[in-house]
């Protein structure tokens, strides 16, 4: 088992895959980000997928919206597996700062990725 | 036209119900039919938290749909019924007609289902039931969007 927290996104289509690429090409880290997609799933099926993301490993699950089949699959497994946190509304500044503070505890780096997505939306 | 869609859909509570049909239908609540959900408190905080505030969510499990079928029907909002399976659409039906229609709107893989369209995957004998329900009077269309064409249950087989 790592240390480090294991970031996994969890998104409609291929929405995940392509922050992840595109995480991983800005920051030059990769194997770090699991893309996980709702693509043709059920519940069950879903949350089987996130759970082979997640591999019991303490991590951050990153999914696109506050409900829908991806955000309870998140949920769903963040109940049953310890030291698994959900944060909502993922983008790229949330996913890149997660890249590097990857040391803290599963509820500060929660904490940390949903303030920094959140600084990036605005209104120039 | 109170309840203007019964629908079956194993991701209940998504993006595709709350969005796409009820935006559509103008929809004022949706009842999701499951005894698992029905039956836990935190289940119905999950599934709360992920409706927009303008549609009521309520619950139920198939004793209380049956009970309480007849005065959703008598409101004056548009409404969903919402299952996750086919079974338990059709033990309401059963048990608490009329259901006029029946909307497939996500069904996917399990062991025993093949593929009917890309949303919809069933075993022989879910395909069955849903026959025998439409021989009894409800029409079984496939349809993820209302922006999409209605599917027949017969091209389905």
């Amino acid at each position: 088992m790592s240390d480090a927290l294991r970031g996994v996104v969890v998104a409609h289509g291929g929405l995940a895959l392509a922050l992840v690429q595109e995480a991983e090409r800005i920051s030059g880290q990769t194997g770090v980000l699991r893309a996980v997609s709702n693509e043709g799933g059920g519940r069950e099926e879903i949350e089987g997928r996130v759970a082979a993301a997640v591999a019991g490993e303490p991590s951050v699950v990153f999914v696109d919206m506050p409900c829908g089949s991806c955000f309870f699959a998140a949920m769903h497994l963040a109940r049953q597996v310890d030291g698994v946190r959900v944060v909502t509304g993922v983008n790229l500044p949330m996913l890149l700062d997660f890249l590097n503070n990857r040391t803290l505890p599963p509820d500060e780096g929660a904490a940390r990725a949903a303030v920094k997505g959140s600084d990036a939306i605005r209104k120039p | 036209m109170p309840i203007v869609l019964y629908r079956v859909d194993d991701r209940l509570v998504h993006g595709q119900v709350v969005i796409g049909w009820g935006k559509r239908l103008n929809i004022g609540f949706i009842v999701l039919l499951d005894d698992t959900v029905y039956g836990s408190d935190w289940e119905r905080d999950l599934y709360r938290m992920g409706t927009p505030p303008e549609i009521e969510l309520r619950f139920a499990d198939l004793a209380e749909a049956t009970r309480r079928h007849a005065a959703w029907r008598a409101e004056p909002a548009n409404g969903i019924v919402l299952t996750a399976d086919v079974a338990t659409m059709a033990a309401f039906r059963q048990a608490a007609p009329p259901v006029e229609r029946i909307n497939l709107g996500g069904i996917h893989h399990k062991p025993g289902r093949t593929p009917r369209l890309p949303y919809v995957y069933l075993s022989d004998e879910e395909f069955r039931t849903l026959e025998g329900l439409q021989q009894a009077g409800t029409v079984v269309t496939a349809q993820d969007l209302p922006t999409t064409p209605a599917v027949p249950l017969e091209a389905l087989r």
